[in-house]
C-alpha cells in the first residue's frame, strides 16, 4: 500500500476526486435552471402539451428517473462521449467543441506568448534594482494592467482602431488558422494583445519575487565568491531557477485562458469556447452549456495536475518534499 | 472565563496592541496608500451621491430630446442615447459595485473563512471534505463558474453578489487554513488549551485574531476583484439587470455608439478603473505593512 502514499499518486487521486465533484456541481447547477429539457425545446408550446404527452417525454428524456439516477445516466453519457446535441442547430456538443476549442488553444497560446514576453523581461527588470525608479515605474504600469478590467481595454482598442485608422480584422467573420492564417492572425492580434496584457503582470510579479529571493540563497553567494562571472551568474544561477515559478504560474494561466477567455472572445467574435458557453446561456441550451463547462473544467484540472507534475520534474527540491 | 482570559492577555497584548496599530497606521503613509485612501474616498463621494438621492438626475430618467448630449453645463459626463444624465449613472453604477462587492466579499469572507479554520484546526475529516470543496470550486475558472451561477439564478443584485460569493469562498479558505496550520501549535494556543479553555474558545480568543491582518489584505484585494468580476457579467448581460445602471453595462451600451459619443465609454471606464486602482494600492500598502517579512524591511 505504499504507492497510495507517495505524492504523485495523491496528487492524481485528488484531481480525480476533484473531477468527481466538478461533475456533480455542473450536474446539479444545471438542474436549478428554472425549466427542463422539455420547455427547453419545445419553448412555449411545452405549455399546451398534454399531461399525457409530458409524463411521455419526461420518460423519453428520464426526468422521471430520482436524481441520482439521472446523474449517473448523464455521466455514463458523457463518459462514452455522448455529450448531448444542440436542439437549435442539431449539431452534436462534441462536434462543436472540435471546431471551438482549436481556437480557443490558439488564442491561449498566443496570450501566454505575449504575456510571457512582457512579463519575464519587466520582472527582470524590476528586480535589478528593488526599490528603485525602474522597479517602482514596473510595478505601477502592473498594477494598472490589473486594474483596468479586459473587458474595458478590448472596447476602448477596438473602437479607437475602428474609428481612427478603419482597420478592425474581427468585424469581418472568423478565419481559422487552416482557412486563412494572414486574416487569422490578424483577428488574433487584439485579443492576443487584451488577454497577454492581463497574463503579465502575475507574471512579472512572480519573477521579480523569485529572482529576489533567489539572490539571496547561499549557493549564489558561494558562486559569487568562487568568481562565476556575473554574466553567467544572472542567467544560469538565478533567472534559470527563477523560472521554475514562472513555469507553475504559466500553467496556471494556460488553464485560466482556455475557458476564462470569455470576454475577449466574446468582444473579438472568436468562435471559441467561451463563446460556445456565452452562446448556449442566451439560446437556453442548457446541454451545451453543463458539457461545456464540465469540459472546461476539466481541462482546467488536467493542466494544473500536469503543470504540478512538470514542476516537480523542474525542480528538484519539490521531489523531495 | 474571564480569569482565565486576564490570565493569558496579560503579558504580551498591551505591547502587541500598539506595535499592530503603528503597522496599520503605516499603511496609511506610503504614497500608494495615501492615493489608495484617495480614490477611494473620491469613489464613496459619487457613489453616496446616489444612495442619498443627491444626483442631479434621476439615473433612470430618459428624456429623448437630450440624447447622446457631450459633456458640459447641464450634463457634467454628458447623456447616453435615451438622454439619461452619465453622471448620475455612473454615481448609481459605483453604488451598484460598491453594494455587490461588499456584500458578495463579506459572504465569501465570512464562510470561506470559517471553513479554512474548520479545515486547519481540527484537520482529519474536516479538513478532506474543506479541501474537495475548494478543490471543486477551483476546478472552474471564476468567471465562468460566476457566469453559470449567475444564469441559472433569477437575475437580481442578490443572485449576482451570491454568484461572486461562491467563486471568492475557497481563496478565503485556503488563505485562512494556511496561518491556523501554524497558529495551531503556537506556544500561546498550546498553553491556552493546556490551562483547559476549550479548543473552540481558544480558536476565538487566539487564532482567529491573529489572522486579522492576513484577512483584511485579503478583503480589500478581494473587493477589487469583485467590482471587476461583476463589470465582466454586467458587460456580458448576465449581471445587474438593465434599467438599474451597471458601469459593466454601460460600457457596452457605449461600444456601438463609441464614434458619436467617446463620453459614454469614457467615463463608467474611468469610474471603475479609479475603484479598482484604489483598492488595489490599499491593498498592496496593507499588505506591505502587514506583513511581517516585507514589513521589517521598511
Amino acid at each position: 500500500m505504499m504507492y497510495l502514499r507517495h505524492p504523485i499518486t495523491r496528487r492524481v487521486g485528488e484531481a480525480v476526486l476533484t473531477l468527481v465533484g466538478v461533475s456533480v456541481l455542473t450536474f446539479v447547477l444545471l438542474r436549478v435552471v428554472p425549466g427542463n429539457q422539455i420547455t427547453a425545446s419545445y419553448g412555449t408550446a411545452a405549455g399546451e402539451l398534454s399531461p399525457e404527452q409530458v409524463r411521455s417525454l419526461e420518460a423519453y428524456y428520464g426526468l422521471d428517473k430520482s436524481l441520482p439516477v439521472q446523474y449517473f445516466d448523464w455521466l455514463r453519457g458523457v463518459l462514452t462521449g455522448n455529450l448531448g446535441v444542440s436542439t437549435t442547430s442539431h449539431v452534436s456538443v462534441a462536434q462543436l467543441t472540435g471546431q471551438a476549442l482549436p481556437n480557443t488553444i490558439e488564442l491561449a497560446v498566443l496570450s501566454i506568448l505575449v504575456g510571457l514576453l512582457l512579463g519575464v523581461p519587466l520582472g527582470v527588470l524590476a528586480a535589478s534594482r528593488p526599490g528603485k525608479s525602474r522597479d517602482n515605474l514596473t510595478q505601477l504600469s502592473s498594477l494598472l494592467a490589473l486594474s483596468v478590467p479586459s473587458f474595458l481595454l478590448a472596447t476602448v482598442l477596438a473602437s479607437w482602431l475602428a474609428n481612427n485608422f478603419g482597420w478592425y480584422p474581427n468585424g469581418e467573420g472568423f478565419r481559422t488558422l487552416v482557412q486563412d492564417p494572414g486574416l487569422n492572425l490578424q483577428q488574433m492580434i487584439l485579443p492576443v494583445l487584451v488577454l497577454g496584457i492581463s497574463i503579465a503582470p502575475p507574471v512579472l510579479q512572480t519573477t521579480r519575487t523569485a529572482i529576489l529571493a533567489i539572490r539571496a540563497e547561499d549557493y549564489v553567494r558561494t558562486a559569487r565568491a568562487k568568481g562565476v562571472p556575473e554574466r553567467r551568474l544572472q542567467t544560469r544561477h538565478i533567472l534559470r531557477n527563477a523560472l521554475i515559478p514562472v513555469v507553475t504560474m504559466t500553467g496556471l494561466q494556460f488553464g485560466f485562458l482556455l475557458g476564462g477567455a470569455l470576454v475577449a472572445e466574446q468582444i473579438f467574435a472568436i468562435p471559441g469556447i467561451g463563446r460556445q458557453v456565452l452562446l448556449g446561456l442566451t439560446q437556453k441550451e442548457y446541454a451545451v452549456v453543463q458539457s461545456t463547462v464540465l469540459i472546461i473544467a476539466t481541462m482546467f484540472v488536467l493542466v494544473n495536475l500536469l503543470t504540478d507534475l512538470v514542476y516537480r520534474v523542474v525542480d528538484p527540491k519539490a521531489r523531495v518534499r | 472565563m474571564s480569569a482565565a482570559t486576564e490570565l493569558n492577555n496579560v503579558p504580551d497584548v498591551p505591547i502587541d496592541a500598539t506595535r499592530r496599530k503603528r503597522a496599520w497606521l503605516a499603511a496609511f503613509r506610503t504614497p500608494a496608500g495615501i492615493i489608495g485612501v484617495i480614490l477611494m474616498l473620491l469613489v464613496l463621494v459619487v457613489a453616496l451621491l446616489s444612495l442619498f438621492g443627491l444626483t442631479p438626475y434621476d439615473p433612470a430618467h430618459q428624456n429623448v430630446a437630450d440624447s447622446l448630449k457631450a459633456p458640459g453645463s447641464g450634463h457634467l459626463f454628458g447623456t447616453d442615447q435615451f438622454g439619461r444624465d452619465i453622471f448620475s449613472r455612473v454615481s448609481s453604477g459605483l453604488a451598484n459595485s460598491l453594494r455587490i462587492a461588499i456584500v458578495s466579499v463579506a459572504a465569501a469572507a465570512i464562510a470561506g473563512t470559517v471553513l479554512g479554520v474548520l479545515g486547519g484546526y481540527y484537520q482529519g475529516v474536516v479538513d478532506r471534505i474543506v479541501g474537495v470543496v475548494t478543490n471543486v470550486l477551483f476546478a472552474f475558472p471564476s468567471l465562468l463558474l460566476a457566469l453559470a451561477l449567475a444564469a441559472t439564478l433569477k437575475r437580481n443584485w442578490l443572485t449576482v453578489s451570491i454568484s461572486i460569493a461562491i467563486v471568492y469562498l475557497p481563496i478565503f479558505a485556503r488563505v485562512a487554513r494556511g496561518p491556523v496550520l501554524t497558529l495551531r501549535t503556537a506556544d500561546y494556543v498550546l498553553a491556552s488549551t493546556a490551562i483547559g479553555r476549550s479548543r473552540f474558545s481558544t480558536l476565538f480568543e487566539h487564532v482567529l485574531p491573529n489572522m486579522r491582518g492576513i484577512l483584511v489584505v485579503q478583503i480589500t484585494l478581494s473587493l477589487s476583484w469583485a467590482i471587476l468580476t461583476e463589470a465582466s457579467l454586467s458587460f456580458l448581460g448576465f449581471g445587474t439587470p438593465p434599467p438599474a445602471a451597471s458601469l459593466g453595462g454601460m460600457v457596452y451600451d457605449a461600444q456601438t455608439l463609441s464614434s458619436v459619443a467617446p463620453w459614454m465609454l469614457l467615463f463608467p471606464g474611468i469610474a471603475l478603473i479609479v475603484a479598482v486602482i484604489g483598492l488595489n494600492l490599499l491593498g498592496d500598502s496593507l499588505r506591505a505593512a502587514l506583513d511581517p517579512r516585507t514589513g521589517s524591511r521598511r
